[in-house]
């Protein structure tokens, strides 16, 4: 086990290497020149030149992408172009709150998802899974900012039960989770009712059955298990993918998350900061999955770690 | 980035806005209270010598000072720092005389050669200020800004309270350069303790100070007690909150959770709050110095031909497009704002004519028509505005692919010489950095802003015309300055004559206030120079 | 043959094939269908002060805010989506279903190299990449294809990767490979039948999600742009004007969930007639 993630950890460098790369090289393909946003709209062509000097935007890629790549290496992020902070102070503070949502999000994600998901397994073809299935695809079909908007005006605006908005508190949690939660719960419950239909569908279900085990038990001991194992791949998809950031949501509610940040940063063309979180995602990626991959042997014994 | 945004000088603003002003019941100022601002994108830095942005220009002006100031609510110059300021006869030297007892907000009194550590901190090539050309005019500035001095030779301190200015040549402009944010006064202890990160630990002489930064979340602003204009600011606290989306902020202010909604009235909202009779009391509106138009760059064909670009000017139905955003601006017809002096009233310019406008397509060979692009920044509503001028183009045959994309990525498309053929600059248009005609054409449409990152998208480039500007800017004399304004407004017709633009509309600025909030008359919340509002002179009703 | 008769005696399959067919055909014969052209920014398709028209006997799903007949612009927009949705997220599919077996089926290092390739790509700038691409190359829905293929495929491959793994363990399959089958029988005859389900679902939720991240390419600049209609673009430019104006984003979304739908509702029948253990039994 130790072996195997410490080798996963390796690997996990790896992508960060990967994807430094790639988005370093992206980034130097855009026509838009950072140095003249730098150096204000009245600068001189002079001094837009000693800027892109001073900001080492004139040397070759591969040298650029050395510098930062050392500089990387003794834990310098680099300083915003625009913003002339340190990128680790400008990224940094927002992991607690972008994590805070990610747990949330895939709380309510589990907790909507897995529930329909078995019940409209369990009740298959009846109406009630037709109208769970039909929700599904209303929810998934809908934009995440319409989505958060929504839910702000019934639940904070009109009935007042959360506040407008905001955070700190747990109460600030509940409605920007819940739209995460609402958006991502139709993927959860389609996979969850595709797979509970795979395992009822199995021979030691109905040999279990025949034994004349109680339906509870054999949905504790045996479905939900088996089924589990796409859903856990998915949490592990999730993570990487909550931890980009949510800007739509963020923006409803004043989320101070990470992805208003990096929004601004690509609009803004301030490198040091998409760098920056671009490493952050592609962490957050492998150690999703890794963790998807330590527990899936837990859920299905048969799995060995190679 | 958005940039300042300018508005009518006293004189026009009386004219325009009187019955906005009657029916604000003057009260009177409390001292105590708090308030709360929202914006929508993050502060990237309050230092006076890098901010450029149109929110942290108004709060940088909160905590620091500098030489001139305006007066609250109007584009008037008076003396700030300075007590006083003399102007020789030949416009070279201006000399300063500070006030006693100015104190930074680190205790320490604030002396002559602070004002002069700040002027060369903000032409200093290190400090990769934006604003370092605007003091090209002082003795000395090649020689900073080339890195090959430190000290400004045109800056002396005969004393700890005068502050002596030489330039090289004389410059009408130049009371605006020690009005603005770049030649704030900074204390030099501080900004060599905190060096890069100035920005988010300012020390200035303002009426508030930086109490609290939690970044990307809020800015709290306390009060400065010792701020030498005895009585001001009225307010103890403004609370900033970011990363609010301006729908949202709306409904928090209606519903008394926040005071101003910094970003305005989405464009979404603006019909639903305009005719609510219950926030009448709160809307404030007033013409900016802002021009929304369509560039067309004169090196892509066929925008070579004037006939062409006469053509597009006349083709566009202006008044349909500011029905569309629901009259939030009125029809322009020069490249000028109307509060801007300069600006001709009696201007007719190129009127809305599909058929004349055929009939020049004609002449120039092109009645069939041909096909380019229309370069646009992607938020909303501009994209919506592309369309209906692209829809008045096809109207006389030009079939103008949109090319809706990324502010940043439709600034570098202008910059290149044979970029972008069209660009509605509607979201990213230039907004003048003071109340002067000429920073209206200097970087847009002169030959020095036709370079290669430059903001002259049209690439218009008329020596002819530069040579009168420059005349015009040398003309010193205040009592001269009329004739001055009448020969900006020449060029700028001549401007037209070539028409390497298509000026559409005026947006008007329109502020949105909580009802415990106050000035002392609706002038603060539409100040020409503060956006969105002078925190300053604000106060709050309840007060305790 | 069988299928199709199965899939005839399926009211609910019926339904969702009617409602697929109904789009398709409104996609190619839109000209004839749209009582109005998509671009044309009507002089009566405003209020007074230049609001968009409610639904009316006039413009039955009313007009936007510039004017244009939604109903026509709807019809139209059905070709991008349908590109979109079907060709765009099926090729996401089938990559992300290729590599996701082949990975959960070989094991090995060839396996893990897989799926760290898939990490890769799922940490992938896929937004600064379509921006770069917006940049460079004309803007057309074939860039957009090409994105959301080189980025889709990701979830799908993760999944499958993890139920094969837990497939090719069990008893039969290393039964068989004990008797030395062949992969392929093994492959065809144990694994990809049990996958179908998953694909099913993935690929019939992916077209909603895919046709709402065209409108978010084409919004950077890649897809398409104004004044072509697309359904997700629609909802993009007005979905903060739904307080005012509901029918400029109800209809476009209505229009996106029903196309999923249909095909979730013919991919779940399928499954069902496919299912051996139900096979005779229904």
């Amino acid at each position: 086990m130790p072996a195997y993630i410490l080798r996963r950890l390796i690997q996990a460098l790896l992508i960060l290497l990967g994807v430094s790369i790639i988005t370093f090289a992206l980034l130097y393909l855009l026509p838009a020149d950072p140095a003249r946003q730098v150096a204000g709209r009245t600068a001189s062509v002079e001094q837009v030149q000693r800027v892109r000097e001073q900001l080492g935007l004139n040397l070759p890629i591969w040298q650029q992408y050395g510098r930062y790549l050392w500089h990387l290496l003794q834990g310098d992020l680099g300083r915003s172009y625009l913003q002339r902070s340190q990128v680790v102070d400008l990224v940094f503070p927002r992991l607690p709150a972008t994590a805070l949502l990610m747990v949330g999000s895939i709380f309510f994600e589990l907790i909507l998802g897995l529930t329909f998901g078995l019940i409209a397994a369990l009740r298959r073809n009846s109406t009630l899974d037709q109208a769970i299935m039909a929700m599904t695809f209303v929810f998934v079909s809908m934009p995440a900012f319409l989505l958060g908007l929504l839910l702000l005006y019934f639940f904070a605006v009109y009935l007042g039960w959360f506040p407008i908005g905001g955070y700190g508190e747990f109460k600030h949690l509940i409605l920007p989770s819940l739209s995460l939660g609402l958006l991502g719960a139709g993927w959860y419950a389609q996979q969850m009712r595709s797979s509970v239909i795979e395992v009822l569908r199995q021979d030691y279900v109905r040999t279990a059955r025949a034994k004349g085990l109680s339906r509870a038990r054999i949905l504790v001991l045996h479905i939900v298990p088996n089924a589990l194992l796409p859903i856990i791949a998915m949490i592990g998809l999730d993570i990487g993918y909550f931890m980009g950031g949510a800007v739509l949501v963020e923006a409803v509610y004043g989320w101070p998350g990470i992805g208003q940040l990096t929004w601004q940063a690509i609009q803004q063309l301030d490198i040091p900061i998409i760098m920056g979180v671009m490493l952050v995602v592609a962490f957050a990626v492998a150690m999703g999955s890794l963790l998807a991959d330590l527990i899936a042997p837990f859920v299905d014994p048969r799995i060995k770690l190679r | 980035m958005k940039r300042l945004m300018m508005s009518v000088s006293l004189a026009a603003m009386l004219a325009v806005g009187i019955a906005a002003f009657q029916t604000a019941k003057a009260d009177e100022p409390k001292q105590g209270g708090e308030m709360t601002v929202t914006f929508h994108d993050d502060i990237p830095t309050l230092d006076p010598a890098i901010g450029y942005d149109w929110k942290n220009w108004s709060m940088i002006k909160s905590l620091f000072d500098g030489l001139l100031d305006y007066k609250p609510g109007t584009t008037e110059i008076v003396p700030d720092l300075a007590e006083s300021y003399t102007i020789s006869p030949d416009g070279i030297t201006y000399t300063f005389k500070l006030r006693h007892g100015v104190k930074f907000q680190n205790g320490r009194e604030l002396k002559a050669a602070d004002i002069k550590y700040s002027i060369e901190r903000a032409v200093n090539p290190k400090t990769q200020s934006p604003g370092a050309s605007y003091f090209g005019s002082i003795k000395g500035y090649d020689d900073v800004a080339g890195g090959k001095a430190t000290e400004l030779s045109g800056i002396t301190t005969p004393d700890d309270y005068t502050v002596v200015v030489q330039l090289s040549h004389p410059d009408a402009t130049m009371l605006h350069v020690f009005a603005i944010n770049f030649a704030y006064a900074v204390p030099k202890e501080e900004v060599e303790k905190y060096g890069a990160d100035f920005g988010h630990h300012p020390v200035g002489t303002g009426a508030f100070k930086l109490a609290e930064w939690t970044s990307g979340q809020k800015i709290v602003f306390a009060r400065n007690k010792d701020y030498y204009h005895a009585g001001l600011p009225y307010l103890d606290k403004i609370t900033f909150e970011l990363g609010q989306d301006p729908v949202v902020a709306l409904t928090r202010m209606q519903k008394g959770e926040i005071d101003i909604p910094g970003d305005g009235i989405p464009p979404a909202k603006f019909v639903e709050v305009t005719h609510d009779a219950s926030l009448k009391d709160l809307i404030i509106s007033a013409d900016q110095l802002q021009t929304g138009y369509v560039t067309m760059n004169v090196n892509i064909k066929p925008f070579d031909n004037v006939l062409v670009r006469q053509a597009v000017n006349m083709a566009i139905n202006k008044a349909r497009i500011v029905k569309l955003i629901n009259g939030r601006a009125t029809v322009a017809n020069q490249p000028l704002p109307p509060a801007m002096p300069g600006y001709e009233k009696d201007y007719q310019g190129y009127k809305y004519d599909v058929a004349k406008a055929k009939e020049l397509m004609k002449q120039a060979g092109l009645a069939d028509g041909f096909e380019t692009d229309l370069y646009v920044m992607n938020t909303d509503p501009q994209p919506k505005i592309a369309q209906a001028i692209q829809a008045d183009l096809k109207a006389i045959g030009i079939k103008a692919n949109i090319k809706s994309l990324d502010q940043s990525l439709v600034i570098a498309a202008g910059g290149k010489k044979d970029g972008a053929p069209m660009i509605w600059s509607g979201g990213m248009a230039w907004i003048a950095d003071f109340p002067d005609a000429s920073n209206f054409y200097t970087a847009i449409l002169g030959c020095g802003g036709a370079v290669d990152g430059g903001w002259n998208w049209a690439w218009y480039c008329n020596k002819a015309l530069d040579d009168r500007a420059d005349k015009a800017n040398a003309i010193t004399d205040p009592a001269k300055q009329a004739e001055r304004n009448a020969e900006w407004g020449k060029i700028f017709e001549d401007v037209m004559k070539d028409a390497p633009w298509a000026p559409i509309f005026n947006e008007k600025a329109y502020v949105i206030h909580s009802k415990r909030i106050a000035g002392k008359d609706n002038s603060v919340f539409i100040d020409p120079i503060h956006i969105p509002v002078n925190y300053d002179v604000l106060f709050a009703k309840d007060a305790q | 043959m069988y299928i199709i008769k199965e899939l005839l005696k399926r009211k609910l399959a019926l339904l969702g094939l009617l409602l697929i067919a109904v789009i398709v055909l409104a996609a190619i014969f839109a000209p004839w269908l749209a009582p109005y052209s998509p671009e044309d920014q009507l002089a009566d398709g405003l209020t007074d002060i230049g609001e968009p028209l409610a639904p009316s006997s006039h413009f039955w799903l009313g007009t936007d805010l510039l004017g244009r007949d939604l109903l026509s612009r709807l019809i139209y927009g059905a070709r991008a989506s349908l590109i979109i949705g079907l060709l765009a997220n099926g090729i996401a599919v089938a990559i992300g279903a290729l590599i996701g077996v082949t990975a959960g089926f070989m094991r090995g290092w060839f396996g893990a190299a897989l799926m760290r390739f898939t990490d890769l790509m799922m940490a992938f700038p896929s937004l600064l990449l379509a921006i770069v691409l917006a940049a460079i190359f004309r803007p057309s829905l074939w860039i957009v294809v090409i994105v959301i293929s080189m980025v889709n495929w990701v979830q799908i491959a993760r999944v499958l990767y993890t139920e094969t793994t837990s497939l090719s363990e069990r008893e039969y399959v290393t039964a068989e490979r004990s008797i030395g089958a062949s992969t392929f029988r093994i492959l065809f005859r144990h694994i990809l039948p049990h996958l179908i389900p998953t694909i099913t679902c993935w690929a019939t939720l992916g077209i909603a999600t895919t046709v709402l991240l065209e409108a978010a390419l084409s919004y950077l600049g890649v897809g398409v742009q104004p004044p072509t209609p697309s359904w997700g673009g629609m909802i993009n430019e007005n979905q903060s004007y739904f307080q005012s104006f509901p029918w400029l984003v109800f209809y476009p979304g209505i229009v996106i969930a029903v196309l999923a739908l249909s095909f979730n509702l013919l991919g779940n029948a399928l499954r069902d007639i496919l299912d051996p253990t139900l096979r005779g039994r229904h």
